[in-house]
């Protein structure tokens, strides 16, 4: 593979020296971070607490990072979490066996996502528009299903997504683990990787080129509905029940800090969803070490701001050219020489 | 040397950028009252030498001298205050505010610490009633043709700075009429004493306007000579450093018509596009499309490629009727198009050569057959040799190639799917002679080869040079064919002429 060189590694590094500096900070603020312990058949210990609680964020950021990387964006994300977690619910209560309640949870993700897909690609509205939309209808849809009550259910079946493991690893990893390398597996072994980055790129030439972009746009946001369904199940898994106002409240704008963390640009084009993915653990690993560390929650939002900014400077600074900018050579707007 | 004193002079100037030497010792001079053309190949350092000129790059070495005296400038502003203003090739203004804005943003005349919208639009009547242009100055800029948008961003250029100015490709984009408007105003500031820069690929416009002309080649001064002493061909030499063997005599008239037509178009038309046309080609012929801009002639080749529906007429291939709605039915049926516009149109700008070259043919094999690194490479390599694609290496962005290269690359994309029908858009625009004349032997190339082609041209001596037919367009409709010795130039520009007088403002 050409992508995996050293010049990919010096990319990753911001990225990279970010997590360590966090989970550094971590260990000194709670000395047992690092501990693993197998408890019950299941691993234990706060390294494997992030990658748990980080794994809804990790997975929609993957669905996500294609909507970006198309130059689109998909807000509705945690409503679609809402819409799907609530059926779940709501059928596994009404006695639908769980393949069925699973499926219907996933179908409907995916028809949420096709719906924007459609309206972006073939209504051209606006990426933002569009999803919005879907965000504001998608709480109100989630509390129809609901009738507007929380739905608690025992279903051991639905349940074990959440808090289930397997060979000691917990389920909602083992699933963000798996989709993150079918997708990366999908993209890169097949042109779909390209042709996305294509249309991100410049939509209008890549038409040109023969591509069928209004096709590819659906499928991207079908996936990203479909990625969202799926962050939604294991959340109300989790929490053995459905919140309408509140599953998946703000994630959107996680998954999409995700990404830019992670260094796909908004405006589109070049995307890893392996970066995104560890976008999302260093946001994940903030989050926890802040509780960990006992700071009011208050801080939380406050602090996690702050890494952000710096970890966004430094991207800048090194995609700018910021080493040859100290030497002096900096060149404007990537050096057209002419 | 008697000349003038000049009134920016640039001495020894050197500007390397990591690992390339943009600009190597070059001398310039622009003395008060002259138009001085500024030529060179892409690649050649003209717009190196412009930004160091107007200060958006500092130079390594070299001084830069206004009225004898050495001055360091600090950046644009300071060369605008320094009296050089700068007009450049995409007009730097905003098309959704209105024509007076533009020509007084960041100066706007204030009272009661707001804009005076009144004295403005007075100021801007005034200033542009100098170049014999009445606008409604308190309307969208937008509204009005990219030839008066270009006049309004020399407007306020020449307010701004007043002394000297820069005009990077300012007729790249405008028609012989509003060529014609520009060159009236160019002469008009002569007169006032300006030192004009002008850089253009039209050499026509060289000899038209121009009073000296100095010509870069790699990074360094080739020469520079008063243009009135100095014939055509040596300026070509000058710019390419080499004889100029090129074939622009047609040598396809004489070619027998084909007389089977496997790709034929009847009564193709789509309301207020083109009105309905019928096209009938042939392997082995080239198809010339003359006409002048808003003609019909893009709109002609969107409707065949299907990025614009058809509204009537059906389509025809090797006898069997076909639909075309979308360009991926075009590809499918061995079409190609290289359109007009480069840079929104066709490359992706942040796609490396490579990735640029195997699009279509990949966007054709289908998402889950993809190229393998290696196809890609091998694919790449071959079109990069075979159509002399300059370029470092193949993962470079295709954006940071010159634009006559980044044509090839299109080009490029279109021959590795092997087509039996290719349209070429304005192929030759905007780019250098060296790749204009390889562009020409490509498609000479291609069509021996037993390929048809649709060229567009702006250029009618090109046309002329490899068409086997040539269809004349006027007000978006086709209007005429010519064939066999009758193709000349001066028959092309009669057919465009006729009737269309009283229709050209």
């Amino acid at each position: 593979m050409i992508r995996l060189n050293t010049a990919a590694l010096t990319k990753a590094m911001p990225q990279l020296l970010s997590l360590m500096l966090i989970l550094f900070l971590n260990y000194l603020a709670f000395p047992g971070f690092f501990e693993i312990r197998l408890q019950d058949g299941r691993l234990f210990g706060s390294l494997i607490d992030v990658l748990n609680r980080g794994a809804p964020v990790i997975i929609l950021a993957i669905g996500m990072t294609a909507v970006i990387a198309s130059r689109g964006v998909d807000l509705s994300v945690g409503a679609v979490m809402a819409v799907s977690g609530a059926l779940a619910a709501t059928m596994t209560v009404a006695g639908y066996p769980l393949p069925v309640v699973i499926v219907a949870a996933l179908g409907t993700g995916l028809a949420c996502g096709l719906w924007n897909g459609i309206l972006v690609a073939y209504f051209d509205l606006q990426p933002i528009v569009a999803t919005l939309i879907l965000m504001v209808a998608g709480r109100g849809i989630a509390q129809l299903i609901t009738e507007g009550s929380i739905v608690t259910f025992t279903e051991p079946g639905l349940i074990f997504f959440g808090t289930g493991s397997f060979a000691g690893i917990p389920m909602p990893i083992l699933i963000a683990v798996s989709l993150l390398v079918v997708a990366i597996a999908v993209v890169r072994r097949t042109a779909i990787g390209l042709l996305i980055e294509s249309i991100g790129i410049n939509r209008s030439a890549s038409s040109y080129a023969g591509l069928n972009s209004k096709l590819l746009l659906l499928v991207i946001y079908g996936f990203c509905g479909f990625c969202a369904s799926l962050a939604g199940i294991i959340i109300a898994a989790d929490i053995r029940g459905a919140d309408a106002n509140n599953a998946g409240l703000w994630l959107e704008l996680d998954a999409i800090l995700a990404v830019v963390v992670g260094g796909t640009s908004l405006f589109g084009g070049r995307f890893s969803i392996l970066m995104s993915a560890l976008g999302a653990v260093i946001i994940q690993a903030m989050n926890t070490g802040i509780l960990l560390s006992g700071f009011p929650p208050e801080y939380n939002l406050i602090l996690k701001a702050l890494v952000i900014i710096v970890i966004l400077l430094a991207q800048s600074f090194s995609s700018l050219g910021g080493w040859a900018f100290l030497k002096g050579e900096f060149r404007s707007k990537g050096g057209k020489r002419q | 040397m008697t000349d003038k004193p000049g009134l920016l002079a640039v001495e020894g100037i050197s500007k390397s950028f990591v690992g390339f030497k943009a600009l190597d010792g070059v001398d310039f001079t622009v003395r008060p009252g002259e138009i001085h053309a500024l030529l060179g190949e892409n690649g050649a350092g003209k717009s190196t030498l412009i930004k160091v000129l107007t200060g958006v790059h500092q130079p390594d070495a070299g001084v830069i001298k206004i009225d004898g005296q050495p001055v360091a400038m600090r950046d644009t502003q300071h060369a605008q205050h320094l009296g050089i203003g700068t007009v450049y090739q995409e007009v730097n203004l905003l098309p959704n505010m209105s024509v007076a804005d533009n020509l007084f943003i960041g100066r706007q005349p204030m009272r009661f610490g707001f804009v005076n919208r009144k004295l403005m639009e007075k100021q801007a009547l005034e200033l542009l009633a100098q170049y014999d242009l009445h606008l409604d100055v308190s309307s969208d800029l937008s509204r009005y043709s990219v030839a008066v948008q270009q006049l309004v961003a020399i407007a306020r250029a020449v307010d701004m700075s007043g002394r000297v100015l820069v005009l990077d490709e300012p007729t790249a984009s405008l028609d012989r009429h509003e060529t014609e408007i520009l060159f009236a105003i160019l002469r008009q500031l002569r007169a006032r004493g300006f030192g004009i820069v002008f850089i253009t690929h039209f050499l026509d416009q060289v000899y038209e306007i121009c009073d000296r002309v100095t010509v870069l080649r790699n990074g360094k001064l080739a020469g520079s000579a008063l243009t009135a002493e100095l014939p055509k061909i040596d300026l070509v030499s000058l710019m390419l450093g080499r004889a100029l063997a090129v074939a622009t005599h047609n040598t396809r008239h004489d070619r027998p018509v084909p007389a089977i037509k496997p790709f034929s178009f009847k009564g193709l038309g789509r309301s207020r596009s083109i009105a309905p046309f019928d096209l009938d080609i042939g392997e082995g012929e080239v198809i010339g499309m003359a006409g002048l801009l808003g003609s019909g002639r893009t709109e002609t080749a969107k409707i065949l490629f299907g990025i614009d529906a058809a509204d009537t007429g059906h389509i025809r291939i090797d006898g069997h009727p076909v639909l075309i709605r979308t360009p991926q039915d075009a590809v499918a049926c061995g079409f190609g198009l290289c359109p007009e516009d480069r840079k929104s149109d066709g490359i992706i700008g942040d796609l490396s050569v490579r990735e640029n070259i195997c699009l279509a043919l990949q966007a054709q094999k289908g998402w889950f057959n993809r190229l393998s690194s290696r196809e890609q490479i091998s694919l790449a390599d071959k079109f990069v040799k075979a159509l002399d694609i300059r370029t470092t290496d193949i993962e470079k962005p295709i954006k940071f190639l010159s634009g006559g290269n980044q044509q090839k690359v299109i080009l490029a994309r279109w021959l590795a799917t092997n087509p039996r029908f290719l349209i070429l858009d304005e192929p030759t625009r905007g780019i250098d002679v060296g790749a204009h004349a390889e562009i020409i032997a490509l498609i000479n190339r291609l069509c021996d080869d037993g390929m048809a082609l649709l060229v567009i041209s702006s250029e009618i001596e090109e046309i002329v040079a490899y068409s086997t037919r040539v269809i004349v367009l006027r007000d978006r409709a086709h209007r005429g064919e010519i064939s066999g010795d009758d193709i000349t130039t001066s028959n092309i520009m009669q057919m465009i002429a006729a009737e269309s007088e009283g229709a050209s403002a």
